[in-house]
């Protein structure tokens, strides 16, 4: 299976089994393309009136050589497609929600406004140290583990959080273990001892800033109904100019309101950042601000125009790295991580503030995917649910160019959306298809010069 | 490098069946509350270091 495209002039090949990705002129382009249907000889029969002897036999050559290189057309890499994914059932990765609580009242949240359907409420220590005990048990052999400092809104349960990193710096050197941290906040409490705080414990941080400054407090207001803006882009700023080595990202999210949001990305690269991720809502259709099936042109034109402008921005010697158009063709995950996705429900847990456990923070407060606690360890072993829910298995995916690179998407948003978490949620697959495009594109570009 | 087909990426998927799945990479959230990804812009924790 292969998968082709144009952007701008440039014609791509990606074989889909093998992950290898081509560059090629349009002879090759258009006579691959007919190799994946037609017998050899039908094909040069077809083209050779069109480029002429030699470039066809030239083209056929190259892409025999390719395929005999495992490159093209390449056999399904695991032919019986069975896979048996954490095999160790190991977690090695939490979600803390150390705040059901927030300092801003956005109109997309997931999280209700941060209470998750329930009682607002801070993580204890107590519950925290106990995570990461879990953690540090549950991980068995593996070395690299994880903790994401979540809400809500982290940052109004500080003392937690500054005590949670150093007892699991702590626990993690007994245990020879490298846990890393990261802390997803709003941004709101970001002051000079807490950026100081980061740096100082190499922290990880996801800060949410949607973009231009009516597309931001029209989302993003305080409780109150006032803007946030001015006061987030004040502490992101000083932060990022920070004269320190940092993790970090910018995130926003777009949502029907604003699909010219190739602009937002443009107002906070302008703004000197360059660790950028402006990422679709997912809300339920009958919200004003859901984007539709519809809008799905819209939302392409507007990816091909960001894709420009990042790679201008390139051109210029000031580049960008916009998340979701990263992909690392070399070095990039093996398939076994292709098979285990997220790992949401079996490596990767969240845990809610009074110390239950779900598969992640998604699932908080749903009471039916509550798989343990962080004191009694996992009760409810939802791993060969969520293991099982690859790409092998899913009947849309088996038909899909772009399944080694999504993974099979949001296991949450099949559920919601689907009801099942077998078949995808298909609005957000034809998104990720398109910024697989974006990202390919400009990954020719660049290697190219 | 052929005259028609320049290759960006030849490493093959399936190369990396064989020692590939140590587990030691980052999770990568797919949900879009997080800074979610397509796995296939991770980095392998094994060749990044």
């Amino acid at each position: 299976m292969i998968h082709t495209f144009a952007f701008d002039g440039i014609f791509i090949v990606m074989d889909v089994n093998s992950g290898a990705v081509h560059a090629v002129d349009e002879p090759a382009y258009y006579i691959i393309k007919a190799l994946e249907t037609a017998h050899e000889e039908d094909v040069a029969a077809q083209y050779l009136p069109v480029y002429g002897v030699e470039t066809v036999k030239e083209v056929l050559q190259e892409a025999a050589d390719l395929k005999a290189n495992g490159m093209l057309f390449a056999p399904d890499p695991l032919p019986h497609g069975f896979y048996n994914a954490n095999a160790d059932g190991a977690v090695k990765a939490l979600c803390l929600h150390l705040a059901h609580d927030c300092n801003l009242r956005c109109r997309y949240c997931f999280a209700s406004q941060g209470d998750f359907g329930g009682d607002r409420g801070l993580m204890s220590k107590e519950v925290g140290r106990a995570a990461i005990d879990f953690l540090m048990h549950a991980s068995g052999s593996r070395r690299h583990v994880e903790v994401d400092f979540f809400g809500g809104e982290p940052l109004l349960n500080v003392p937690v959080m500054e005590d949670l990193v150093e007892y699991g710096r702590a626990r993690a050197g007994e245990a020879c273990k490298i846990i890393k941290f990261t802390l997803t906040t709003n941004a709101m409490l970001l002051d000079a001892k807490m950026q100081r705080f980061i740096i100082d414990n190499d922290l990880a941080v996801v800060l949410s800033v949607d973009g231009r400054p009516q597309v931001h407090d029209h989302m993003r207001p305080t409780p109150g109904g006032g803007g946030s803006y001015r006061r987030i882009m004040e502490r992101c700023t000083e932060f990022v100019r920070l004269p320190f080595e940092k993790d970090y990202y910018i995130r926003g999210t777009f949502t029907r309101h604003n699909l010219d949001f190739a602009e937002d990305v443009r107002h906070l690269a302008e703004a000197g950042f360059d660790h950028l991720s402006v990422e679709p809502v997912i809300a339920e259709a009958e919200m004003d601000y859901a984007l539709r099936e519809g809008d799905l042109p819209v939302i392409f034109a507007e990816y091909d125009k960001l894709t420009r402008y990042l790679l201008e921005r390139h051109r210029q010697g000031r580049p960008v790295e916009f998340f979701h158009f990263n992909v690392d063709l070399d070095d990039g995950p093996c398939l076994a991580k292709r098979l285990t996705g997220c790992s949401a429900g079996t490596e990767y847990l969240a845990v809610a503030p009074t110390g239950e456990m779900y598969p992640c923070h998604q699932f908080v407060g749903r009471h039916g995917f509550q798989v343990g606690t962080v004191f009694n360890g996992v009760e409810k072993d939802t791993t060969n649910m969520f293991s099982q829910a690859h790409i092998y298995n899913k009947q849309a995916c088996q038909k899909c160019w772009a399944r080694f690179h999504c993974s099979g998407g949001c296991h949450a948003n099949a559920l919601a959306f689907n009801g099942d978490l077998l078949e995808p949620y298909g609005l957000g697959c034809e998104l990720a298809k398109k910024r697989l495009e974006c990202a390919l594109y400009l990954k020719v570009c660049t290697t190219a010069g | 490098m052929g005259k028609h087909i320049k290759t960006i990426s030849g490493r093959t998927l399936q190369s990396t069946v064989r020692d590939g799945g140590c587990g030691e990479c980052r999770t990568s959230c797919q949900s879009a509350c997080k800074t979610s990804l397509t796995v296939g812009n991770q980095a392998c924790n094994k060749k990044k270091n």
